[in-house]
């Protein structure tokens, strides 16, 4: 049937939005669970409980209407995030309070939804990192899914030395660094258990989890595609120009693509539509400019992702990315610059 | 109120170096890593900056107006020379803990801004009150950073006590497996704390000023009743 103009369509609520985030993150994390263990379940549950309890002991505070912006589900993407990018077999603590600071301090204390200058399960795991560098790379060993072992881990006592692993972003880091090992990246691929078929093993299988749930995403219009395309773009680009010059030193971008939270990044957390660009070209910008940083933090850099790290400081530049980035008001000429 | 109790208030709550005017935040970050350290600073930073006062007060008439500023300088800096070299003397390892931030009392803002803004248009008396109580403030705010940085951070108080007081202990305040939360003594933490230590004094403020139109309105509505 055909429709009359006008063809005016109702802006999708913030909890549409949210659920539909929410469902595209589950292949991502059905694999993960697949590849590492049930522990990812866990750690996501204890996240949704604080997020939740954070949430609505901020809004009772703040005198906000309690369930209509509980409901809304913004809250428990922030806190699925944060379980995402901890280790799965953290203590269980650490997974509360990155969640306690990304809610309470990186959203609320900022002005709640919409108003966060930086992306909340970001602060959280920058704190996190810097507080606890230790816990926050104790990543569970792919193929090891014992789950028992895993609880201890989370709930218990720590003994971790069996079931624990450095990821493949830390291990090509530390490998190429240290002089005496004189490792190149091919033979660091050939003789490690870590490394899978490119990305890691279980890490590469996760990334394409995470990449149909950004296609979903975008096919449902929730994010649009210069944002995932400026950044897994710009990181293949410069990862293949430094491989192609040096392969020995530098991994190549299927690597870089497929490894760490490079998929996650692209599609949940650079997206973010609080702390980011919204002009088209201002989010190329952003996004470009996250990769180029996040490469940048992985290679030379001393934490194991830089993904964090570069989302905060183009988070900075993104009120200003913006500014110079305006389009041109319907109807009007692009002005030759400086002419009004 | 009396000159002396509003110097008082200004020092303490009001104009407050720290949490009101946010002068000399360098050293107040830098060396609020635990209670020890920050007190000892706040406590040289105080006796500077009452002597600055009393000096620069009795001295205002015959120092020329257009070359204050490097004279002022002059007459603190001899000060903490004093202090630093007292510092060394007696309380020698928190000398060497302390550092450079005793002779750097001399460029913290504080200091001069005391000086120019107050002891040199003002009696001797009123001025060395002022020196004490704006430092009295400096010092409450150093020791509280220090004190919250110091638990969340380590979860002890008072480490390092022993170089002041021979024989005395830290005092554990969490218990011993507390992993500790680094990036309260990392200089990030330094801005964080003390962001919601003036966040926390601006909605004290906010309620007293809330508080206080409210008692005004009783009191008008009662007059008209």
């Amino acid at each position: 049937m055909l429709n009359n103009s006008p063809f005016l369509r109702k802006p999708a609520s913030v909890r549409s939005v949210m659920l539909r985030v929410l469902a595209a993150l589950l292949p991502g994390i059905a694999l993960y669970a697949w590849y590492f263990g049930g522990a990812v379940f866990v750690q996501l549950a204890v996240a949704t409980v604080a997020g939740l309890a954070a949430e609505a002991a901020m809004l009772a505070l703040r005198r906000k209407p309690v369930w209509l912006f509980v409901s809304d589900g913004s809250a428990l993407v922030t806190a699925w995030l944060v379980a995402l990018t901890v280790p799965s077999i953290a203590p269980w603590w650490l997974t509360v309070l990155g969640v306690l600071i990304a809610i309470v301090v990186a959203k609320h204390l900022y002005g709640g939804l919409g108003q966060n200058p930086f992306n909340p399960a970001m602060v959280a795991f920058c704190t996190l990192i810097v507080a606890y560098p230790q816990l926050m790379s104790q990543w569970p060993q792919a193929g090891f899914t014992d789950f028992a072992s895993q609880m201890t881990a989370i709930f218990g006592e720590r003994s971790l030395d069996a079931i624990v692993m450095a990821t493949p972003l830390d291990q090509m880091r530390t490998q190429l660094h240290t002089a005496e090992a004189r490792a190149t990246v091919s033979g660091i691929f050939g003789s490690h258990a870590t490394f899978g078929n490119i990305g890691g093993k279980g890490w590469e299988i996760i990334a394409i989890g995470y990449l149909l749930g950004g296609l979903y995403l975008l096919q449902q219009r929730i994010i649009t595609w210069h944002m995932p395309a400026a950044f897994l773009g710009t990181l293949a680009a410069i990862s293949l120009a430094f491989s192609l010059g040096a392969p020995d030193r530098f991994a190549g971008p299927m690597f870089h693509l497929l490894t760490g939270g490079a998929m996650l990044g692209a599609f949940f957390i650079v997206t973010d539509p609080v702390s980011g660009t919204t002009t088209p070209k201002g989010k190329l910008i952003f996004a470009a400019g996250i990769a180029l940083i996040t490469w940048i933090i992985r290679v030379f850099g001393a934490y194991p992702d830089g993904i964090a790290f570069a989302t905060l400081l183009m988070n900075l530049c993104a009120p200003l990315i913006d500014a110079w980035t305006q389009p041109p008001v319907f109807g009007h000429k692009h002005d030759d610059k400086g002419q009004a | 109120m009396s000159i002396h109790r509003e110097i008082a208030v200004n020092g303490l709550w009001k104009q407050n170096a720290i949490l009101a005017q946010m002068l000399g935040l360098c050293p107040l970050l830098a060396v609020s890593t635990n209670v020890v350290n920050a007190v000892s600073l706040g406590l040289a930073t105080i006796l500077v900056m009452a002597l600055a006062n009393l000096a620069i007060s009795s001295l205002r008439a015959f120092i020329p107006y257009e070359i204050r500023i490097p004279v002022f300088i002059l007459i603190i800096a001899a000060l903490v020379t004093v202090v630093d070299l007292a510092f060394n003397a007696w309380l020698h390892d928190l000398y060497l803990v302390l550092g450079i931030f005793i002779p750097l009392i001399v460029t913290n803002c504080i200091v001069l801004a005391r000086v120019e803004a107050y002891a040199a248009k003002n009696p001797v008396g009123a001025s060395t009150w002022d020196g004490v109580m704006m430092g009295v403030g400096f010092v409450w705010v150093i020791g509280l950073l220090g004190a919250l940085r110091e638990v969340v951070g380590s979860g002890t108080l008072f480490a390092g006590i022993e170089m002041i007081v021979p024989g005395a202990q830290a005092w554990q305040i969490l218990p011993e497996d507390y992993p500790g939360f680094l990036v309260a003594i990392l200089p990030p933490g330094a801005f964080f704390v003390l962001a919601l230590l003036i966040a926390g004094r601006n909605w004290l403020d906010a309620r007293a000023n809330e508080r206080a139109r409210q008692r005004l309105r009783q009191t008008a509505a009662q007059a008209a009743a």
